[in-house]
């Protein structure tokens, strides 16, 4: 989930200054592949090691019995997992992939972050292992492959939206949720005449306010113009301007919370999902994880049946397809070597329909990668989301994700910026074209 | 005769001198073997590990800091100098480069002085001494990550802190402590300060139990106020511990980085970065690390440089026969 990919506190984040170097020249795979070789057929035994994000509950318990139970219809095949904190993926992985024992599964959110691993030469191409049943997923899996060739598998997806409080809106005299942009700003003004604020926004952890900007350039840009920026790390189309001109009108109208630009998304009461959790803020622009993330914020236990949700609103004018959503998801990678049939089967088995259902009812996944597993949702607010998923033209991938790490970082950086007030859509626009820059 | 007396002395000599010389050379090697040995046992695992986790590492960071590299794969792309001259004109790196020495510059002028006085007034003789020493103290046996945590929740807005200004009718002074680009920093330095204080204090309380407490009785008989006992006496005497403060604290805000990142993360808009927030936002984040090993390559060439100058020039004294003479 990206709920828990990018956390506020980096408590273990290490502070000496030559921390690089000394991390680089260490292998720090714990254990791999055991087997020669293997399929489910092949009589040779085979523990997989699998690193996964799901470090605390629900997620954690859901993937332990997923991996019991492929263990028990596959006893040749045994999972051996070792969840992780998802930022410490961003360090890991780079040092996993150098060395020659790096795990045979690993998280793996696709897009540019993906190609970026791909140039270690590790990542198994599962594309002729999964051929028989990937198109299950329909569009889900393009997300996760480089060159055309399959390098990842999602197990679910996700979309950003406006997660609201359906008591504060009655309280304000909302009595439906804004379609376009100017609704929305005229439902902020109607919230903050009541007393309360509009919207709450995690500023201090720089990718929440990139939502923004991204979801004004999707609706801004077509879909052509938003591939080709991608494709060439290029956005200096004129819609991409747009949509910070676009940003910056919304932001003079003061929606936020005080003090934004220091708020946490998801970390205590007082980041931005516990703002909305605690009823301190109208609305949130968040991922259909924000279901996860509210209740360990709040002794509300209420909390998510007051909970609704709304797409991004429209922009008037603009060339995006008004129904396009701003998107993304987890998925597994595989790493090359003798275990990938194992490793190929065992993502299918988290694909496949109970286990996906599973995932829903027991670990809160709004959006499951096999479409078939949404019809045991019963959150009318996260159905609201799956839908406005399922039935988009197009989703764009979260341009950190879709672009390779270092552009998409540095664009995040850029907006970040911009919301505290430094920069232009010139640093905006630029960041990605000259992230080498710095 | 006393030719012969003196050919029998020289011969008994030459007798003696034989048995006794073979004699020598055994325990003489044998103390060298011993020495060796000593040597080899003693200094073996500190250089070997010295080697291993700051030498070598030094080695491959410079190695790194000269190609471009995403951290996946061989090196391949060698840039020479590039990522240097990105760093060294950057001015998102000046930014923090001037983070870190306002930061240094601070605590040399508001910590130093605080703690000096917090330890004298802890080396009297008074009710409740331990307790005082105990809680200025404390904060620095917190790990930074657990104090960064405390105070970023302090801070929030509308949090404790502002509800005990309003409390105090303080309410104007009342600001977005973190999110604020022209404050942030000074925030930081406020619970760095907070945090650090008190291994001043106790350093320097060491050191004024180290001054014998004649020389202040015979400046008193001497018809010597208090404060010039201190002035003139105490505090030059406290010199030795001052110098080595102020290396450690000089050190420790070029190195800064936990507090900070835990807090802001170096933001908002980098208004509260250090060299370190740059090196993890820019080398780690990015997944640039050939640009990252530079950021350290600089850092420590920055530390090395201070620490040399200041060996050379403040620390002469303190240090003389100890590090600048070779002990005989």
């Amino acid at each position: 989930m990206r709920g828990s990919r990018k956390p506020a506190i980096v408590a273990t984040a290490v502070a000496t200054a030559l921390t690089i170097a000394a991390c680089s020249s260490s292998s720090s795979s714990s254990s791999s592949s055991t087997g020669a070789s293997s399929s489910s057929s092949s009589t040779t035994k085979v523990t997989l090691t699998w690193w996964n994000n799901g470090n605390t509950q629900p997620l954690l318990g859901v993937w332990q019995t997923v991996a019991a139970q492929f263990h028990a219809s596959h006893p040749n095949i045994t999972i051996s997992i070792n969840p992780i904190q998802s930022d410490l993926f961003v360090t890991k992985m780079p040092i996993a992939l150098k060395s020659d024992n790096p795990p045979d599964i690993f998280q793996q959110w696709g897009g540019g972050q993906e190609a970026t691993q791909f140039t270690s030469g590790k990542l198994a191409n599962l594309s002729s292992l999964t051929s028989s049943w990937i198109s299950e997923l329909g569009t889900a899996a393009a997300g996760w492959q480089v060159n055309g060739q399959q390098y990842g598998i999602p197990y679910d997806q996700h979309v950003v939206g406006f997660w609201y409080r359906k008591d504060l809106f009655a309280k304000a005299g909302i009595t439906s949720p804004p379609t376009t942009v100017a609704q929305l700003e005229s439902d902020d003004a109607k919230l903050k005449a009541a007393g309360i604020t509009p919207v709450a926004v995690g500023g201090g952890s720089r990718w929440p306010d990139a939502f923004y900007w991204e979801y004004f350039a999707v609706r801004e840009c077509s879909q052509s113009d938003l591939q080709s920026a991608i494709k060439a790390i290029n956005m200096s189309a004129p819609c991409f301007s747009k949509a910070t001109q676009d940003l910056s009108a919304f932001m003079a109208t003061n929606p936020f919370q005080g003090g934004f630009n220091a708020t946490q998304a998801q970390t205590g009461a007082g980041s931005s999902a516990g703002l909305l959790a605690n009823g301190k803020a109208g609305m949130e622009l968040q991922g259909d994880w924000e279901t996860s993330v509210v209740p360990a914020l709040t002794a509300n236990k209420n909390i998510i049946s007051e909970l609704g949700w709304f797409p991004f609103p429209q922009v008037p004018g603009g060339a995006g397809n008004p129904s396009a959503v701003l998107s993304g998801g987890d998925g597994f990678s595989c790493t090359t070597g003798a275990a990938e049939p194992a490793c190929a089967e065992f993502l299918q088995y988290i694909d496949s329909t109970p286990v996906q259902e599973m995932l829903v009812q027991k670990a809160g996944i709004g959006l499951p990668a096999n479409s078939t597993a949404e019809s045991v949702l019963t959150n009318p607010a996260l159905q609201a989301a799956a839908k406005a998923h399922d039935t988009a033209a197009y989703a764009a991938v979260y341009f950190d994700i879709a672009f390779p790490t270092n552009p998409g970082q540095a664009l995040d950086n850029a907006i970040a910026d911009y919301f505290a007030g430094k920069g232009s859509n010139e640093t905006i626009i630029n960041s990605v074209s000259s992230s080498s820059g710095h | 005769m006393a030719r012969t007396q003196s050919a029998a002395a020289a011969a008994g000599r030459d007798l003696l001198s034989r048995p006794a010389e073979a004699g020598a050379t055994r325990p003489r090697s044998r103390r060298r073997l011993r020495k060796a040995v000593e040597l080899t046992l003693l200094l073996g695992p500190p250089v070997g590990l010295f080697v291993g986790f700051v030498i070598v590492p030094m080695i491959f960071a410079a190695w790194y800091s000269l190609y471009n590299w995403n951290g996946f794969g061989p090196l391949t792309d060698f840039i020479g100098f590039q990522n240097y001259s990105g760093v060294l004109t950057g001015p998102v790196f000046h930014q923090a480069l001037l983070h870190n020495v306002i930061i240094a510059l601070l605590s040399v002028a508001i910590q130093l002085p605080i703690s000096i006085g917090l330890a004298l007034l802890l080396n009297r003789r008074q009710h409740g001494r331990t307790f005082l020493r105990l809680a200025v103290f404390a904060p620095f046996v917190l790990s930074e990550a657990t104090a960064a945590v405390m105070w970023y929740e302090l801070l929030q807005p509308g949090g404790p802190v502002d509800a005990l200004l309003k409390g105090v009718g303080l309410g104007g002074l009342i600001h977005y402590w973190l999110a604020s680009t022209s404050l942030v920093l000074y925030t930081v330095f406020v619970v760095a300060t907070w945090k650090y204080i008190g291994f001043g204090t106790v350093l320097l309380l060491a050191g004024l139990q180290g001054i014998p407490p004649e020389l202040r009785e015979a400046a008193a008989i001497d018809g010597a106020t208090p404060w010039q006992a201190t002035r003139t006496i105490t505090l030059p005497l406290l010199g030795p511990t001052i110098r080595i403060w102020i290396f450690l604290s000089v050190i420790g805000a070029l190195q800064l980085f936990d507090l900070v990142w835990i807090m802001t993360q170096g933001g908002p808009a980098n208004a509260s970065s250090t060299m370190l927030t740059y090196q993890y936002v820019n080398g780690v984040e990015r997944t640039q690390w050939g640009y990252g090993a530079t950021v350290s390559v600089v850092l420590f060439v920055i530390s090395f440089v201070f620490a040399l100058v200041y060996q050379r020039y403040a620390l002469r004294r303190d240090t003389a026969g100890a590090v600048t003479r070779a002990v005989v």
